[in-house]
């Protein structure tokens, strides 16, 4: 959560930074609009030019009418000056796009990867908690029980062999913080069942 | 703008004479609670206090013979005899003793009892000042404690302007994607990759080289049969896969990320527990399928689901302070603040976000939270401003900027225009109500991602074709809102021009329609019905759906064809008696955009029957302040006529029509029933469970829990006298046991319970007792059987009880909790009881 928290202040220092430094060519614009007048049509014309230069006289170039007209011709036009980030667009759709995807992924890998991955761990499953009681309680039977069990399946490395203390620890480590994150999206699975059969099945909620 | 703020206080001081009650009632509530604790006086700086707080509750005088002869009894017997000595201070004690985890919460789908929260963080706070004497550390941890509540709302704020940002940028450019795509990068919108342009021509100034429509670029040709149909198709491709995208990644991520929102807010901060509804990934799948719903064209905005997505911003930062994080009434006075930051964003309103907060959404709204909510509306608002998302350095697309006057005689189409939102927000309630009771109990609540792709299909046929559908809702509501001068172009301001005319372009006259005014009108007229049509089924939908920005767009759409209507009526009937005098030729007399704004605020108004915060964002919208009385009057006559058709907004419908535990606080309860025709148990059901202050074993206790499903039990003297003691919740009851038999030697099922101050006498040989005085609520709200429910109900309103218990001639009778009563109130009024679902 707080990594949540600090990924967003993150992003919007970013913004802030970007939209503060970076004023590149393209990212400031003076925007005169000429409504028709006498036999003209309307125009629209679009300068690159600074705030106190932003009116009629700077930007209206060539000028369409002669001299003595220039005055109620501008009085007519209205010029805007307008400023934006192109940096902070880019990075915002780049971010979006991104979260987006990994969403995808992440919904692809639940819905098609994950069940074929569960089918496997329930084989799995009880003879590595079988092994771990057993390495646990009795260590001179570890490496005839372990390893014999662990052989059909297959995920044993070699180097367990002629090692048997040290991968076991690291694994041990792995298996804690791999159980860990496995355990809390367990839990965070359940939730969303239950959310889903709440509005989805069952329509208690935001029906 | 002093005349503005003047308006605002004298606003809010009358909304707040109308919240105030609850808040000096809980005073009241609180200062009998203390005093006794100083007439007992175990702690002499709690009396400062108390003076302070007496004083400022004069109510309290007129009370002070009411306080029950109790607190008259000698001091030692009124602890002895029967334990109930009300003290904070021993309580305080109690819980530094032994924090046990998990005591104090509530499970999911439960009521909190903002009583309890409110004295329990009061209980922390004194306890923070009396330490912060003692040394300089605990001073600066007290003092980053008061600070940490506005630190909270400005990561609020940050956090929600920045989201309100992406969603803006984001959204407006998978609109565009549907249409085309920018050439110079594909990260650009339509607007931004023409930003730059020397191409753009007066007449179609939207066209630039950069920007491929989809036919050039697949066909190489704009225009013709083929190319229409190309565009027309991958317009609605586009849209389907928008919406199937948002609706599968809400059903597989974050359920509650659906909806708009707002009734589910309003039912939390009324103190409801759902529990992830504010979660993190509600956030993030909300802000996601937000921007894909938007972009798909549906009719739907933005608005609603930025509220919700505050609120979780504000539910995450909680998390970081122990302050927020522990205590629930505490929590919820952060996310109303939240709610208030939402609205800020969404529609570049903070006055008027912070005034929704108050009126439409709060429960509890006391001044502090005023202020919060004032605070993190303005660091939001900043927030997105610094973002800039439109580019144009404003903090909402239909942000609209005119001055033109208007004349008295214009209130009565104002009024029209109000009694046309009055009846679209009844019509829409209704018909919504219908349809989603619909998806709720028949098959159709089955299939919810196939509803959700028809109705984006027919959406997109529909609207392709015409040009006011097609484009993005906040968008056509920008054009509406636009007032034609020489500068514009578009269709809606093809009027005919006096070529001869010399004025200024400020003060254009009213000139006559052209073509394509004309063909516009028609345009919009079928926009409306469709709008009209297409929005009912699609409130509800199982995506992030808001309903601001849709009812807005009927109101405007409604308000411009009357707005030129008027118009061109004053212009060829200028010498009519009701336009002699103000509307001469060449006068600027009707403004149609003028119209458009009044419109959205009445069916706005219609839809939510909000009055105040209504008014207050429209005018923040415009920034024009002489348009205030015009969008009072279509918002009173609004709420009158639509009140008068079905008494409650949408959101109220919604809370109703999924049985949330709500005690809406607008109604009054005009029924004559007295406590005890409410109260459980009813006359012939088996007596009240209950517990005794000492005497029961851990197994009897654990025999009751394992019976029954109650979420709270009195407890008593003794079975014989009935008198009270006391209220333990069971989630408590639950995890000191078990805290006791795990952490404590000797606890075993034949030990005792006691709730006394001293362990009773026992025989030497028995096992040790178990002390769970800490969890005894010792201050249980009392009623006796004859008090009407009128006052029942006030109380529960107003102090956000969860149970009281109900007493005759002292001894303890039965217990009315809020679940009963909203059963109670939906009995009285016809409805089936059975639909309150939640506890």
């Amino acid at each position: 959560m707080a990594v949540g928290t600090v990924f967003m202040v993150l992003y919007l220092l970013v913004e802030l930074a970007v939209s503060d430094s970076s004023k590149s060519s393209e990212d400031v614009r003076c925007k005169c609009i000429c409504p028709p007048y006498r036999n003209l049509t309307g125009h629209i014309y679009n300068k690159n030019v600074s705030q106190k230069d932003c009116n009629c006289l700077h930007v209206v170039e060539p000028m369409p009418v002669p001299g003595r007209d220039v005055e109620a011709y501008c009085l007519l036009c209205e010029c805007k000056y307008e400023e934006r980030s192109t940096t902070t667009i880019k990075v915002t759709i780049i971010i979006y796009l991104t979260v987006v995807g990994a969403l995808l992924v992440y919904m692809a890998f639940l819905m098609i990867v994950d069940p074929l991955i569960r089918k496997q761990d329930s084989y799995i499953q009880p003879l590595h908690n079988e092994e771990d009681t057993e390495r646990l309680f009795c260590p001179g039977s570890l490496l005839a029980g372990g390893v014999g069990r662990m052989g059909p399946v297959g995920v044993q490395s070699p180097a367990s062999d002629t090692r048997p203390f040290a991968p076991s620890h690291a694994q041990a480590r792995a298996n804690t913080v791999l159980e860990r994150v496995e355990g809390a999206q367990q839990r965070w699975k359940r939730q969303v069942q239950e959310q889903r059969k709440t509005v989805f099945d069952r329509h208690k909620m935001l029906s | 703008l002093l005349k503005m703020l003047g308006k605002c206080m004298s606003i809010l001081s009358t909304v707040f004479t109308t919240k105030h009650p609850a808040d000096s009632l809980v005073e009241m509530a609180k200062d009998q609670f203390y005093r006794r604790g100083s007439f007992n006086s175990y702690q002499s700086n709690t009396s400062d206090e108390d003076m302070v707080e007496i004083a400022d509750a004069p109510l309290d005088f007129s009370l002070a013979d009411d306080v029950p002869p109790l607190d008259r009894e000698p001091q030692e017997g009124y602890t002895n005899h029967n334990g109930a000595g009300m003290n904070g201070a021993s309580k305080i004690m109690d819980f530094l003793d032994e924090p046990i985890p998990g005591l104090g919460t509530y499970e999911d789908f439960n009521t909190i009892d903002w009583v309890r929260e409110k004295s329990r963080d009061r209980d922390r706070h004194r306890e923070i000042t009396s330490k912060s004497k003692e040394s300089l550390w605990a001073l600066i941890k007290g003092l980053s404690d008061a600070f940490s509540g506005w630190l909270v709302m400005l990561l609020v704020g940050l956090m929600a302007g920045a989201i309100a940002g992406l969603i803006d940028m984001a959204s407006h450019w998978m609109t565009d994607l549907k249409e085309g795509v920018c050439l110079v990068g594909f990260w650009y919108n339509h607007e931004h990759c023409c930003w730059t342009s020397d191409e753009t021509t007066f007449e179609q100034r939207d066209k630039c080289p950069q920007w491929k429509s989809w036919s050039e670029l697949f066909l190489d040709q704009s225009e013709g049969a083929g190319a229409y149909i190309l565009n027309y198709f991958i317009y609605v491709s586009w849209a389907l896969a928008f919406a199937f995208l948002a609706v599968s990644l809400v059903r597989v991520f974050a359920p509650y990320a659906c909806g708009s929102g707002i009734p589910e807010i309003k039912t939390i901060l009324s103190g409801f527990i759902i529990r992830g509804y504010l979660g993190k990934w509600t956030l993030i799948i909300k802000t996601v399928t937000l921007v894909l719903a938007v972009s798909s064209g549906l009719s739907l905005g933005k608005e609603g689901p930025l509220v919700h997505v505050a609120c979780c911003c504000g539910n995450i930062v909680c998390h970081l302070c122990a302050k927020y994080r522990k205590n629930e009434a505490k929590r919820r006075e952060v996310l109303s603040a939240a709610a208030a930051a939402g609205v800020s964003v969404a529609f570049g309103a903070p006055i008027g976000g912070v005034l929704f907060s108050l009126e439409e959404v709060s429960y509890y709204f006391p001044l502090k939270t005023l202020w919060r909510s004032f605070f993190a509306a303005l660091v939001a608002a900043f927030t997105l401003r610094s973002i800039n998302p439109f580019g144009n350095s404003r903090l909402v697309l239909f942000y609209v900027e005119f001055h033109s006057p208007w004349h008295l005689l214009e209130l009565v189409p104002f009024i029209l225009l109000g009694i046309f939102g009055g009846l679209w927000g009844a019509f829409f309630i209704r018909a919504n109500i219908a349809w989603c009771r619909r998806r709720k109990t028949t098959k159709l609540g089955k299939y919810p991602v196939l509803e959700v792709l028809v109705v984006t299909a027919i959406t997109g046929i529909i609207a392709f074709p015409n040009d006011y559908t097609k484009m993005s809702t906040s968008g056509l509501i920008s054009e509406l809102f636009n007032d034609c001068g020489l500068l514009d172009s578009s269709q809606l301001c093809d009027y005919i021009n006096d070529v001869n005319s010399t004025k200024n372009i400020d003060d254009l006259p009213d000139r006559a329609a052209g073509k394509g005014v004309y063909m516009a009108m028609w345009q919009l007229a079928l926009a409306l019905l469709f709008k009209i049509f297409i929005t009912i089924f699609t409130f509800g939908m199982k995506v992030p759906s808001g309903l601001f920005i849709p009812s807005m767009a009927v109101g405007a759409i409604a308000g411009r064809l009357l707005g030129v209507g008027m118009e061109q009526l004053a212009y060829y009937h200028h010498d009519w008696i009701i336009f002699r005098g103000w509307c001469s030729p060449g006068a600027d007399c009707i403004t149609p955009g003028l119209y458009a704004m009044v419109g959205a605020a009445a069916c706005l108004g219609g839809v939510t029957r909000m009055t105040v915060s209504l008014v207050v964002i429209m005018f923040e919208l415009t920034g024009g302040l002489e348009y205030i009385v015009p969008l009072m009057a279509a918002a009173m006559t609004s709420k009158w006529v639509s009140d008068a058709i079905g008494r409650e907004g949408i959101y109220e419908a919604h809370i109703r029509l999924n049985g949330y535990p709500f005690l809406e606080a607008k109604e009054e309860f005009t029924h004559r029933t007295l406590a005890m025709d409410v109260m459980r148990p009813r006359r012939n059901d088996p007596p009240l469970t209950s517990l005794t202050q000492d005497g029961m074993k851990v197994e009897d206790v654990e025999t009751i829990i394992n019976e029954t499903t109650y979420s709270g039990f009195p407890v008593i003297v003794s079975k014989e006298s009935q008198r009270l003691v006391g209220f333990v919740l069971r989630r408590d009851l639950i995890i000191s046991i078990e805290n006791g038999r795990q952490r404590q030697d000797g606890i075993v099922s034949t030990s005792l319970i006691y709730f006394t101050e001293h362990p009773p006498v026992q025989l030497p040989n028995n096992p040790a007792a178990l002390k769970l005085r800490s969890v005894l609520d010792l201050s249980p709200f009392t009623v006796t059987d004859h008090t009407p429910m009128e006052i029942v109900v006030d109380i529960f309103r107003k102090l956000g009880l969860r149970q009281c218990l109900v007493t005759h001639n002292g001894r303890l009778l039965g217990i009315i909790t809020k679940k009963d009563i909203l059963k109670h109130i939906a009995q009285m009024a016809n409805q089936d009881p059975d639909s309150i679902m939640f506890n």
